[in-house]
């Protein structure tokens, strides 16, 4: 399972590597320990800011020589001014955000563009986890108890789609990956893809 | 070589003096004809001279950052947390070199050495000194040691203030900047802070007018009520509380007994500032918190503090500690999102400590491992 999970992981940041013109200035919400940030700066010369509030992930980002600053993204951004970045990302957060609609506007103020990746809260298994034991789903990829979980606002990709046309947001591509590489994906990803990504910008 | 002190203590150490004949233009307007610093180093320079480290110090601090000074010495320098071998300041792969600041009071030319002109202690009388004029004086002693660009320069609170004036005046002469518990600018609180400590001392009757020298006095019991206000503010209300409490020292609070009470808190600042005004010189005190009252980093920038790193080639770290209220973490959120609208290198660490602003002097983990991987991701080799 946990390798399965590590592949996913790894065709998630895939799809984002693709997205991201060389030499671009980013800015990356939530850089965890800088996976991403590394292999960017490393393949295509990108430079750029992860904010992270875990000093372990703080320390480890320090160690790949990453520059890396300690900001709580929940409590705003303003600190970084308009069109200061290429592309402003946020892997898997989106749904741990008080009000992720600020925090997409703002990703498109600060940013030329925007990633945002979060867990489809419309996939098969969380339908039938709620249909069948009228419970709150838990899984491997949503492994919280509803009353200790830090993904407070869960949306599906249908969702998240009506929102980014509410806020004037393009959708430049959208991907979306399973855990079971499922072909099923392809033909309803609401269904059956567990994680989407989105590539967005201002209209 | 083998140590009384461990395998991590740079062990005994002997500071240099060094001469400066070459007259130094002061911020101030003034010049100061000669000058001499005392200087400890820690490690060996090499062959390219590309593994300098500079510390500065804060505003009680001197050039004793690490080591002992004979086997005997039961404290070591102010720094030894951090400084030595397999230390954050790896004293097995850097060259670190320790100044005492001029206008100090520990052997460079200060208050308390003798004007060459008069023969008298320099006194109330030495020149009025800018954050920017150690920072001079630290890079003509990087000339004559023969370094022309240091591996980083290190500081903490007053010492983070001129690590960053060198990475403005000297650029291409330094490769990362350090500043730790700092700020662009003290706020007007901490300069009420500095008036009030300046004010216990100019109070004083054994002050005079700053020329207690001469006169054969010395305002000890200013100096150190300044120091316990000081003090004060370098911890946190809760670390205070924690390790003091409302304990009692001596007396007793049983109705019907007048026995006068003493806290422990009362005692260990009393102890605080004996021991430092033992130690300091009033006019110092008083020429170093002006400096740190004066000092702001894009005053000549426009005050746009991005603008002034807007030449700076180095990288930074920055670190702050949640309980620091003298420079609190906001202070150094402000030189991060300067740096960042730079467009600079930069990492920022905001370290959950109970120690106020002392803990910069403090073994705290997850600093230390920052601090060090930091350090490590340093090359020598340029």
């Amino acid at each position: 399972m946990n390798n399965s999970i590590k592949k996913n992981m790894r065709s998630d940041l895939d799809i984002i590597f693709g997205w991201i013109k060389p030499n671009s200035r980013l800015l990356d919400l939530g850089c965890g320990d800088g996976t991403l940030l590394q292999r960017l700066r490393d393949e295509k010369q990108t430079s750029g800011y992860g904010l992270e509030i875990s000093t372990k992930h703080i320390n480890t980002c320090v160690q790949k020589q990453l520059n890396v600053i300690h900001q709580d993204i929940g409590q705003g951004l303003d600190n970084f001014s308009d069109n200061s970045f290429d592309t402003v990302v946020m892997t898997q957060a989106l749904q741990a955000m008080e009000e992720p609609h600020k925090v997409l506007l703002e990703m498109l103020r600060i940013g030329k563009e925007g990633i945002v990746t979060f867990p489809n809260f419309g996939h098969w298994k969380a339908r039938l986890h709620l249909l069948i034991n009228g419970r709150m789903p838990v899984s491997d990829l949503l492994p919280y108890e509803w009353y200790d979980t830090p993904n407070i606002h869960f949306c599906t990709f249908t969702d998240f789609e009506i929102l980014c046309h509410k806020l004037g947001i393009d959708i430049i591509h959208r991907e979306v990956v399973s855990q079971t590489g499922s072909w099923l994906k392809d033909f309803r990803p609401n269904l059956f893809g567990d994680t989407a990504l989105y590539h967005l910008s201002k209209k | 070589m083998p140590s009384v002190f461990g395998q991590q203590s740079v062990g005994v150490v002997t500071p240099q003096t060094y001469h400066f004949d070459e007259p130094l233009f002061l911020a101030c307007g003034r010049t100061l004809p000669k000058y001499d610093l005392v200087v400890e180093t820690y490690g060996k320079l090499n062959a390219k001279k590309t593994n300098g480290v500079l510390i500065c110090h804060a505003l009680s601090g001197n050039h004793h950052a690490a080591g002992y000074h004979d086997e005997k010495d039961k404290k070591p320098g102010w720094w030894d947390n951090y400084i030595g071998p397999g230390k954050p300041i790896d004293t097995d792969r850097f060259f670190v070199v320790s100044l005492n600041n001029i206008g100090g009071c520990h052997g460079s030319t200060g208050p308390t050495t003798i004007n060459a002109d008069t023969g008298k202690p320099w006194g109330k009388d030495f020149p009025k000194l800018r954050v920017r004029d150690w920072v001079n004086t630290q890079a003509r002693l990087a000339d004559t040691l023969g370094i022309q660009q240091w591996a980083a320069i290190v500081g903490g609170s007053l010492g983070g203030m001129q690590a960053m004036r060198w990475a403005l005046e000297y650029p291409d002469r330094v490769r990362h900047c350090i500043v730790i518990a700092s700020a662009l600018k003290l706020t007007a609180q901490n300069i009420a802070f500095n008036e009030t400590a300046r004010q216990a001392i100019t109070a004083d009757p054994n002050f005079f007018s700053g020329n207690y020298q001469v006169n054969d006095s010395y305002p000890k019991d200013g100096l150190s009520v300044a120091r316990m206000i000081g003090h004060i503010t370098y911890l946190s209300d809760d670390g205070m509380g924690k390790k003091f409490g409302r304990e009692i020292r001596s007396g007793s609070f049983q109705q019907g007994i007048d026995e006068p009470v003493e806290f422990q808190i009362e005692s260990y600042l009393r102890h605080q500032g004996n021991a430092f005004s033992s130690s300091f010189d009033a006019n110092t005190y008083i020429l170093m918190t002006k400096a740190l009252d004066y000092f702001d980093l894009a005053r000549e920038y426009g005050d746009d503090p991005a603008s002034a790193f807007a030449a700076a080639q180095c990288k930074f770290l920055v670190v702050s500690f949640t309980t620091d209220w003298r420079f609190s973490p906001d202070r150094s959120k402000e030189i991060v999102n300067a740096l960042v609208a730079a467009n600079k290198p930069v990492s920022y660490a905001e370290i959950e400590s109970n120690f106020g602003h002392d803990a910069f002097l403090i073994p705290i983990e997850d600093y230390y491992q920052i601090f060090d991987s930091y350090m490590k991701g340093i090359s020598i080799d340029e």
